[in-house]
Order: C-alpha cells, then structure tokens, then sequence
C-alpha cells in the first residue's frame, strides 16, 4: 500500500532556498487515500506552507512531494481549496460560484457547455448537503459567514476531486456555526470519501474530524507528533464531551505546549 | 416627501450663489473682478445663441475625446493588469505621462495637426484616460491571494482568470474612474480650446474676458459646469446600473 500523499524530507524556503529562513525544515508525512489528515500548530507556523507544497503552488527547496504516485512539479488539477476566506465572486450567484472550476479547470473546460445541466444537477445535489437549498439564486452578500463558508466547501468539491485542501476553513466562523460545519464536512467526507488534509489551529476541530493528527512545530515547520484518532465515526457534538475525546485533545494540547517552549 | 439628503445638494449650490451674490454687494466689488451671479445669468441670457453653439461643439469634442479614452484607457488597463511583468513596466510611464501638464503638449498637437477639433479631442483624450488606465488596472493587480491559488489548482489558463474573474472584478474600478474621467475631459477640451482654438467655451472665454466681458466668462464657467455635473450624474447612474453587484453590500448594512 503506497500513500496517496507523500511528502519525503522536504524543505521550502518562499523565494527559494537562500532567501532567509525556510517556512518547512525536513517535514516527512504520508496521507492514505481517502484518509481524513489536520494538521494543528501555532500560527504562522508553516501549516499552510504544506497544504502549498502539496497542492504544487510552491516549488520545494530539497526532498520530494509526491501526490498520487507522481512528483509534485507544478499546480496539481484534481485538487479543491477552500481557506478562511470564502472568496466568493460576489457577481455571481451561489450556484454560479459553485460552478466556476468546472468552468476554468483543465479537464472539464472543454464539456462544460454540454454538460451543464448534468453539473447544475450535481450543483444542486451539494448543496443541498451542505443546508443551502433555495439559496442557488441568492448573491454571496446575501449570505451569512457560515453560508458563505458552505458555499465555498461546495465549490471544492463540485469537479469532485481526489484531494481536497482546507486552510482553516472554520476560524473566521462563531463557535456555534463552526460546530455544525463540522458536521456538514465530515457528512461530506463519509459519503465521498476523498482524501483531506485540514489546517487548523483548533484541536477540538482535529480530533472531531480526523482520522489522524499531525503536531507541527513553530517555523521552520516540522511535524513534532502524530496521533492516530480512532473515535467511531459519525461523531457527534454530544461524542466531543466523552472522556475519550477530552483526553485526545488534552493529549494534543501537551505537545502543543511542547512546541511553544521549544 | 424629498428626503434630507436628496435636497442637500441644491440647498447647498443655492447658498453658494446666494453668499456669491451678497458678498459682491456687500463688498461692492466690480463687476470686472467678479460679476455677481445675476450678471452672470443675464450674460447667459443675453449672449445665449452663442453659448448655445459653443457649449455644443464643446460637448461634442469631449465626448469624442472621452470614448477614445474609455476604448484606449479600458484597453491599457487590462494590460498593464494583467501580470505583474507588464504592471512593473508600463506603470512608472504611466505616471510619467500623467504629471506632464497636458496645457504644454497642446502647442504640440497644434505643430501635428494645425488649430482646431483635433488637437481639443487629443487633449480631453490625454487628460481623461489616466484615471481609467490606473483604475482597471489597480482593480486586476489586486485579485485575493487565495482565489488565485484556487484557480491555479484547477489548472486555470490566464486567460480564464483574467476573463472570468479579473475583467469583472475590475469593472466597479472602470466604472467608477468614468465619473472622474468625464469631467476631467472638460477639462482637457477647454484647455485645448483656450490655448488655441477658434471655436468652443474655451475659446468664447478667451475672447470674452480680452474685451473684459467678464459675466460672459462667468456664464461660460457656469455653462462648463453644469455639463461636467451632467456626465457625472449620467455616469454615476450607468455605475449602479452595471456594477449593482458592488454596491448591494453597502445598502443592506
């Protein structure tokens, strides 16, 4: 069994090694298909700097990333991105916004006019999933944060990608949306079961959705501990008040602290 | 009922007359300094056939001067916009260009093309299209970091994100510098007309105020105006009408 994403003794430096200190030292991983991956560290620790270098926005300095079997050299194409920010085009309904990447993205530009009934259908479909049902027409300033942030999940996922890259998706969100996001999400994942990596600085958000862990350390980032969480799944808001959970994310919060005084 | 904010404006030009008008008598200052806005409007009056026709060609030579910096300056904008590269090149030049007085490049354009409509039309156009060069482009260079990344991990072309997303995000820009542009148009034609021309509100000022008519000169000012006032209120309902999107936000707050 190979993993699906791979990163091997990596190093990257923005603007290439030599400008100034790297943003990831030495960071080594591997991500199963359909595996659900947070990574959690302080902020500016290098977190985001990962999700760049897989998604091959940013060249890497020394090591190897590989997504698939291949080595990462360019801008991947079966990839989804949502960030704290929606950005959502704000002349453009929901629905519409949904649609851009198979209007723009390399393998579905070219059918995207004779298939379009078939991707407002799909439109549709994750939408509904994700509680925005009868707000298709609706502009994005017409929506609230959360609905924004829903919005933008659906557009990660309308050309159905193999790997889907979530840099703090929730922090810009209150407590109680963000909560039911999570849900949304990992009802998401459980019916599709593609491969996600998730950056967050929450640890209650790590250990609700994923399947495992990675603490990474203060910049230069390096992954300092890894953490398998095998919670049942569905887990529920109620399952984030068993001992077994608070243990897991006190468990998290240690090494955390460890990062910090390092 | 008119509400408060939409009466603010001609209660605030009416005082601006009335405190003209009162000054003038009240400091009895000559009507060669500064004619009283009544001597203004009786200038407008009396001299109206040809204010009429000179406000005309006036409007006219704008317009032309204007549309050619709109399809230019629209033009100019995208490219410069559309990748840092061309936005580090093109801008200082840009910037160059614009500090140039367009009052020195008109007995230029008088060696090239001789008196008259062209050298006017080339210098609304010069005055005018820099506004909307830097709008257009400022509003492409400054697309969100994060919407780039996720269009370049769907293997977006250029082309795509400049047409999909940067050519739309550009356009409350655009919109907005046609406001400014308008009335900077005016300008250029009135300098143009001023310094050498034989027809147009510039040159009527001229020759009014060289045989001291100065309530003429004053109605020509007023004349000038009331028509840069026009455009902009004419812009500024297009802007609402095609960049609703950019505003909605403002309202619902």
């Amino acid at each position: 069994m190979t993993a699906f994403v791979e990163l091997d003794q990596v190093t990257m430096t923005y603007g290439g090694a030599g400008n100034g200190p790297p943003a990831v030292a030495d960071a080594s991983l591997e991500i199963r298909r359909g595996e659900f991956v947070a990574m959690v560290g302080p902020s500016g620790c290098g977190k985001s700097s990962i999700l760049k270098i897989v998604s091959g926005l940013m060249p890497v300095d020394s090591g190897i990333a590989r997504v698939a079997g291949e080595t990462v050299s360019g801008p991947l194409t079966m990839v989804g991105m949502a960030f704290q920010n929606a950005t959502l085009l704000p002349w453009r309904t929901t629905l519409e916004n949904v649609l851009l990447p198979l209007e723009v993205s390399r393998s579905h530009r070219g059918s995207f006019r004779r298939k379009k009934a078939e991707h407002i259908e799909t439109a549709h479909e994750l939408l509904r999933i994700v509680g925005l049902e009868g707000y298709e027409n609706h502009a994005p300033h017409e929506l609230s944060g959360g609905m924004q942030q829903r919005a933008s999940l659906c557009r990660a996922l309308i050309h159905a990608p193999d790997l889907l890259l979530l840099d703090e998706p929730f922090a810009a969100l209150d407590a109680f949306t963000r909560e039911e996001l999570w849900g949304v999400l990992q009802d998401l994942w459980m019916q599709r079961k593609f491969t996600v990596i998730l950056v967050t600085h929450d640890l209650r958000e790590s250990v609700y959705l994923a399947d495992r862990v990675y603490v990474v350390s203060k910049r230069p980032g390096r992954i300092v501990y890894e953490r398998p969480i095998t919670l049942p799944r569905p887990r529920t808001l109620e399952s984030t008040f068993d001992q077994d959970f608070v243990d897991l994310v006190h468990g998290l919060r240690d090494h955390i602290g460890e990062v910090r005084a390092a | 009922m008119i509400s408060p904010t939409k009466l603010a404006p001609w209660l605030a030009t009416i005082g601006l007359f009335v405190v003209w008008e009162g000054a003038v008598h009240l400091f009895a200052i000559p009507e060669f300094v500064l004619p009283a806005p009544s001597k203004a409007m009786a200038a407008l009056i009396q001299y109206w056939p040809a204010i009429w026709q000179n406000a005309f060609y006036t409007f006219w030579v704008t317009l032309v001067g204007f549309g050619m910096a709109v399809v230019f300056g629209l033009a100019l904008g995208l490219v410069t916009g559309a990748s840092a590269l061309t936005y580090a090149a093109l801008y200082p030049m840009l910037v160059g260009f614009n500090s140039i007085p367009k009052v020195a490049i008109v007995p230029v354009l008088v060696v090239w093309f001789g008196i008259g409509t062209i050298p006017a039309i080339l210098t609304a156009f010069t005055i005018s299209f820099f506004p909307i060069v830097v709008n257009v482009a400022t509003g492409l260079a400054t697309l969100e970091p994060e919407l780039r990344d996720v269009l370049r991990s769907l293997g977006a072309r250029k082309i795509d994100i400049l047409l999909k997303v940067g050519v739309p995000r550009s356009m409350p820009y655009f919109f907005a510098s046609l406001k400014v542009a308008v009335t900077l148009a005016f300008v250029g034609t009135v300098i143009s007309e001023t310094v050498a021309g034989n027809a147009g509100m510039g040159h009527l000022m001229l020759t009014a105020s060289s045989s001291f008519r100065v309530p003429l000169v004053f109605a020509g000012l007023l004349v000038i105006a009331v028509m840069g006032v026009g455009m902009y209120a004419i812009f500024a309902l297009v802007e609402r009408r095609f960049v609703g999107w950019a505003f909605r936000g403002a309202e619902t707050a």
